[in-house]
């Protein structure tokens, strides 16, 4: 009888990713409606530096071996499937960041069952099945999914879901396991890490995101938007056009062909607002259009805009915003 | 070195989403198609590893006729042959029947190395990749900018949060390719007419011994709805002096995200 909820935890060197928690939280709030418990797993040699109790573990499930030690698809998603086979969950979720995105539909294949990928919205349906919702063509449409077998896995998009308050009163126990796993399981593994060139803030992570298009008109111009950026404290994002006219890397882009973003803050600057643009960055909670053009379509989806020269915006905008933060 | 690139026949990027009237699919008539762009650059690294070390690159693709297109597309690229897995029902199937009937046709070709691009667009799922791998036990790396091989090991670059993981292993592997991979090619009048002659093998999911569980569906859809229209923002006209601190005003006082 598949019982609870079994959450991947991302963490490297004791670091937890904040979307692990954000899925933390969620599988507590799940947890709730079906009145079954949470387990959270780490896998490899490390720690979380922060009391997964306090955002939602009931017990914390240590998977242990020195195949784990660096990441792999094929060793974590064993150390899943046998986790799975422990505590033989209703549902496994995680977060759809490169790592989940990578293995989790592996471990999924591995189970034989379905994975609902990237979801914005997660509840309990009725007959206690897991529904979600995914946006589909990078976010013009929604699908309302269930996986039809148990364990009903999924994976959460970054930045959507709340992160509660800890609740310092909770505790867990941490329970460790060793997987069965041989050296010819493990074939590709990580050798390093290097860090990329380019924006100082992550873009799927940042929570403002400041983007230039077309209207930014020359690589030299992006210095005016990293400035706003860094004022923001965000991250530096691209339109298709800005990135094919060899102005910025595609590292930056936001849009069908490159990231997702879901922001509280975006910020588009001189983007007149291509349907393959709006795909990538709709689900930010507050958009903000800067464009001389008062017909761009970006401005339809804007909460606030300005109609005018990013030019002598941007930089007045910058300004501002230190004076803001220096009255504070 | 053989290999393979599986690709999928997606509606083009720019194409205006209408939902079926029974709410469940994407209305996908009136839509032009194209190769997923992803698809594309794992078809130019198939091409130039088959340049530099020799060997065979075939195209595989799974779905309506429609998609031979797609496949004759590849084939003017360069790839040598094609196989389509003909069957209506799996245009709208979820990855792991498709990953299952993909990793049929890998296990009767046997590739050294297995592409996708990193995502279809449309569905913007990504997991058939890992299903295939799994299914054959292959290892797999996603999100590719970077592939080099060496006497049957290979050195790959994937894209992360702000960072690239060089991962190291050995061939059989599947890998998904990303956008900073390489630039794909444009195909040649010579190779448009050259893939006129090429065969595209047609092939169905009974004649690859794949099981009614094999195609089960694992994910089922209650329904697809457009986004909900968002409120009209203001959208403010005056002059930069006026405007500007106006902005950061409303972004602070009443959106209180500043």
């Amino acid at each position: 009888m598949s019982q609870g909820i079994l959450v991947f935890i991302e963490e490297r060197e004791g670091t937890v990713k904040r979307s692990s928690l954000e899925a933390l939280t969620t599988a507590r709030r799940l947890a709730g409606v079906l009145q079954e418990p949470v387990t959270a797993l780490i896998v490899g040699p490390g720690n979380p530096a922060v009391d997964l109790a306090h955002h939602g573990a009931d017990t914390i499930l240590a998977a242990r071996h020195e195949l784990l030690h660096s990441y792999s698809a094929e060793g974590f998603s064993a150390a899943v499937v046998q986790a799975a086979q422990k505590v033989g969950p209703r549902v496994i979720l995680g977060a759809a960041g490169a790592m989940g995105r990578d293995f989790l539909p592996r471990a999924a294949a591995g189970m034989g069952v379905g994975l609902a990928q990237d979801c914005t919205e997660i509840r309990i349906a009725e007959g206690m099945q897991l529904e979600c919702v995914r946006p589909i063509y990078a976010g013009k449409a929604f699908a309302r999914v269930r996986p039809t077998l148990l364990p009903a896995m999924a994976t959460l998009r970054p930045n959507v879901f709340a992160l509660g308050a800890p609740d310092s009163a909770r505790i867990a126990e941490t329970v460790e396991f060793r997987p069965d796993l041989s050296a010819d399981a493990v074939r590709a593994r990580v050798a390093g890490v290097q860090a990329a060139s380019g924006s100082k803030v992550e873009l799927t992570e940042a929570d403002v995101v400041v983007s230039g298009g077309r209207g930014i008109k020359g690589p030299e111009n992006f210095a005016i938007l990293q400035d706003l950026a860094d004022a923001f404290g965000a991250a530096l994002g691209a339109s298709r056009a800005a990135v094919d006219a060899g102005w910025i890397g595609h590292d930056h882009q936001v849009g069908q062909t490159g990231k997702t973003v879901s922001p509280t803050l975006y910020v588009a600057c001189g983007i007149s607002g291509a349907i393959q643009h709006l795909a990538g960055m709709s689900s930010s909670k507050y958009i903000v259009a800067i464009n001389k053009d008062p017909e761009a379509p970006i401005f339809k989806l804007a909460d606030y805009g300005i109609v005018g020269d990013l030019f002598a915006v941007v930089p007045a905008l910058t300004q501002e915003l230190k004076k803001l933060k220096a009255r504070e | 070195m053989k290999i393979v690139v599986c690709v999928k026949y997606v509606p083009d990027t720019a194409a205006k989403i209408k939902v079926s009237p029974d709410g469940k699919v994407v209305d996908l008539s009136d839509i032009s198609f194209v190769v997923n762009p992803y698809d594309e650059f794992a078809v130019e690294e198939a091409l130039r590893i088959k340049e530099k070390a020799g060997g065979e690159v075939i195209v595989v693709g799974a779905g309506s006729e429609k998609a031979n297109s797609g496949l004759r597309t590849c084939l003017a690229m360069g790839a040598d042959s094609a196989i389509l897995v003909q069957d209506e029902t799996l245009e709208n199937a979820d990855s792991y029947p498709i990953g299952a009937v993909l990793a049929a046709v890998c296990r009767e070709i046997r590739p050294d190395l297995i592409l996708f691009g990193k995502t279809a667009i449309g569905v913007d799922n990504g997991q058939v990749p890992a299903v295939v791998a799994e299914r054959l036990g292959l290892p797999q790396v996603s999100v590719v900018v970077k592939l080099e091989l060496q006497d049957g090991k290979f050195r790959a670059e994937r894209e992360i949060e702000g960072a690239h993981e060089i991962v190291e292993g050995s061939l059989p592997a599947v890998f998904t390719a990303q956008k900073d991979l390489n630039t794909p090619r444009y195909a040649s009048l010579k190779g448009i007419m050259a893939a006129k002659k090429k065969t595209i093998g047609i092939r169905t999911t009974q004649s690859l011994g794949l099981t009614a569980e094999d195609l089960q569906p694992r994910i089922s859809v209650v329904e697809v709805t457009l986004p909900p229209s968002r409120p009209p923002g203001k959208i403010l006209t005056g002059e930069v002096p006026a405007a500007v601190p106006e902005l950061v005003r409303l972004l602070h006082e009443e959106a209180k995200i500043i």
